[in-house]
């Protein structure tokens, strides 16, 4: 067991499956010696060389076009985009061509790759570097969207990405990247893709979330006092409806918190599942905490544009007076 | 004859006032009159004051990532000088020194680093865009805007400043590619200082010269000493004559420098030596712009002092009223999202401290009416 942040749990599970599977290379803007601008590759360039940790030309839309003819070509591809802000330029070679290629082809041809991006707001970042679009690929069939909440997941779900047979987004929430360590063990693990962790059990109320946002969580429901069901989807698509369920037909009570825009976001489609499998077993409608809808806010009101402790209290309160 | 040359060409550099001083005549004679160079060279010094005191807020927590611009001033200077005020500026993020001169307040600057939109609320009366954050993005509008004073047949150009990185991204040919078929009158400005961030110009482009890329879209091109102020005026006067009177676009690349890091969130000691950076302080636009102006008496050390003075007294006064302004208010976010605020967002606006979720707690059933 080592205690480690995030970022080194991510570190640890890049060196553990380059060293594994020699198919396994990164690929991105500054990911070589200078160790990516979160420092999440450090090391990894010296220990590997120039062949398999490759400092890309600055184009994004290039870095993921050309790992897609790698992964097809017999590699293991991680690209990496330096923020969520710039897939943009990537959205095209994503949504258009990793996302169908199997689908396409009849599985002749697949895109076994996994995308790495920081993500998420709470960093003082410029514009474009805290927002939070994994509703926007959730929603493109083909693709699975994971996002971490904590060291020891970010390793296992990490390992289970580079494996897996379908190019996988890998949503790294920056603000937790070195905001707490936890004990990972040093040996190779998997979490599995498409489960959900049941962060906390509870009776009153189920409340869930992802990424950076479980942390508030966890604290809105210290500080209300209330015997709350936490879980964290871990992965986003595709979406661990058998625990969500079990819980909320449990409890009756859903509260679903996210950074991103109410509208359209995930939960929305959350919620229109909740409704349609504990429909008779609900006491209150689900409530959603999410960001607002608009352009995620430079960084002097980005504080209130995040769901946090104070909204998600709120929230509890008024879904238990309902 | 079977095989035969269909092609050949070749770029110019222009280089006028070298790192020593000296200066070339015959071709610098009038590109920039006495006065003009002192005050050119205040303003570059002003805006090393800036840059510092920017570094400074920083690094004492009273303002996020930014940019020093150290060393690269002489481009966009040198360009804003050259072009006239109905000319657009379609800038990156390190062009501080053209906007001032262009006559972007300097607290719009830093309001923008200290994570406040009204650092982008700009008097559109100054034909600058907001600094682009997404690299290589910028240049297509930069030929949207020329394009679109064409067609109101106004002889306005734009400029837009871009990095050697930048021109890796599809935009930037596609800008490229645009301009030259369209004949589009578009300065394309790049800003070759050796790194993109971490990542050498060497990955960026495996021609000689990053100049060729224009010539492969047909477009004029030259390359310039870009600390070299003189090179750069008469090279952008030269493009901009050129581009009014064809309305094609045109390309400079200006080799320069970054004496600093690519921002206050990174460390260049990791990835260049400081062999690179100290021969390029040498090369530093404002030692030989100062050794010019006391070869010809313009400039001495007293002027210097008090010119010192007069800058650290503007930043100050930049800095009080950058940080003196009224924090945003959390409706901010909302007001400008469109023309006329669509009612669900007035909902979220107004009961944004009310309520969980943004919604209007009195639309929500409650368990009684909603069974009856
Ligand atoms: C589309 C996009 N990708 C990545 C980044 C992150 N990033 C910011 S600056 C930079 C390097 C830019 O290099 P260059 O174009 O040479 O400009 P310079 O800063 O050297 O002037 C990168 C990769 C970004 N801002 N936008
Ligand atoms: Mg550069």
């Amino acid at each position: 067991m080592a205690n480690l942040t995030l970022v080194q749990a991510i570190n640890l599970a890049l060196i553990q499956e380059m060293e594994r599977d020699d198919r396994v290379i990164i690929l991105g803007e500054d990911v070589g010696p200078n160790g990516g601008v979160f420092r999440v590759t450090e090391g990894l360039h010296k220990r590997f060389g120039d062949k398999r940790v490759v400092d890309s030309p600055l184009a994004e839309s290039g870095i993921i076009g050309t790992s897609i003819g790698l992964a097809m070509g017999g590699l293991r591809p991680i690209p990496e985009i330096q923020f969520e802000g710039f897939l943009g330029p990537a959205y095209d070679q994503i949504c258009t061509h990793a996302a169908r290629m199997r689908t396409r082809t009849r599985g002749g041809l697949t895109v076994p790759m996994t995308l790495r991006v920081p993500v998420g707001g709470g960093i003082h970042a410029p514009e474009l570097h805290s927002d939070s679009p994994e509703a926007i690929y959730s929603h493109n069939p083909g693709l699975k969207v994971v996002m971490p909440s904590s060291p020891y997941d970010a390793k296992g779900l990490l390992i289970s990405a580079i494996r897996d047979p379908d190019p996988v987004i890998f949503f790294e929430p920056k603000r937790i990247y070195r905001a707490f360590r936890e004990e990972v063990p040093e040996d190779e693990y998997t979490v599995p893709i498409g489960k959900a962790r049941v962060v906390r059990e509870g009776s009153e109320v189920t409340m869930i979330s992802w990424g950076a946002s479980v942390i508030h969580c966890m604290n809105a429901i210290e500080a209300s006092g209330r015997d709350i069901e936490l879980i964290d989807l871990r992965t986003i698509n595709p979406l661990d409806y058998e625990t969500v369920m079990t819980s909320v037909c449990k409890t009756g009570r859903a509260i679903i918190v996210h950074e991103a825009p109410l509208t359209c976001g995930i939960g929305a489609e959350l919620s229109a599942r909740i409704m349609e499998s504990c429909f008779l077993q609900l006491e209150a409608p689900v409530q959603r905490v999410a960001g607002f809808d608009v352009i995620m806010p430079y960084y002097k009101l980005e504080l209130d544009y995040l769901p946090d402790t104070e909204r998600i209290g709120k929230a509890i309160n008024e879904i238990v007076a309902y | 004859m079977p095989v035969s040359k269909v092609y050949e060409t070749s770029i110019d550099r222009l280089s006028i006032l070298e790192p020593d001083g000296t200066f070339d005549e015959s071709l610098g004679k009038g590109v920039i009159p006495d006065g003009d160079a002192v005050k050119l060279y205040e303003h570059i010094m002003l805006c090393r004051k800036f840059d510092e005191i920017a570094f400074k807020l920083q690094r004492s927590g009273r303002m996020g990532t930014y940019p020093e611009n150290r060393g690269q001033e002489a481009t966009s200077l040198g360009a804003a000088y050259a072009l006239e005020s109905k000319d657009w500026l379609v800038t990156c993020y390190r062009e501080n020194a053209g906007l001032f001169w262009r006559g972007l307040p300097m607290e719009k600057i830093l309001l923008h680093w200290m994570g406040d939109e009204r650092g982008n609320q700009i008097d559109s009366e100054l034909r600058v865009t907001p600094l682009a954050i997404p690299i290589g993005t910028q240049m297509l509008h930069a030929v949207g805007l020329a394009w679109a004073y064409k067609y109101q047949d106004s002889s306005s150009v734009s400029c837009t400043f871009f990095g050697d990185g930048a021109t890796s991204e599809g935009d930037f040919h596609e800008a490229m590619n645009f301009a030259a078929n369209l004949d589009i009158p578009t300065l394309f400005f790049c800003q070759n200082n050796g790194w993109a961030i971490s990542v050498p110009t060497s990955i960026q482009c495996s021609a000689d010269v990053l100049a060729q890329r224009a010539v492969a879209y047909g477009m004029k091109t030259i390359q310039v000493d870009g600390n070299d102020i003189f090179a750069v005026v008469k090279a952008v006067r030269d493009a901009a004559a050129y581009m009014r009177e064809t309305s094609k676009p045109a390309f400079i690349e200006a080799t320069t420098y970054r004496l600093g890091d690519h921002t206050t969130a990174d460390d260049a000691r990791r990835y260049r030596d400081a062999e690179e950076v100290e021969e390029w302080q040498g090369r530093d636009p404002v030692i030989r712009l100062r050794k010019y102006l006391e070869q010809r008496d313009l400039w001495n050390q007293s002027k210097q002092d008090e010119m010192e003075a007069r800058a650290e007294k503007t930043v100050a006064e930049v800095v009080k009223n950058a940080e003196g302004i009224e924090p945003p208010v959390t409706e901010d976010m909302f007001d400008s999202m469109y023309a006329s605020i669509p009612e669900n967002l007035k909902t979220q606006r107004r009961t944004l401290r009310t309520s969980s979720l943004g919604q209007d707690p009195s639309q929500l059933p409650v368990r009684d009416t909603a069974r009856t």
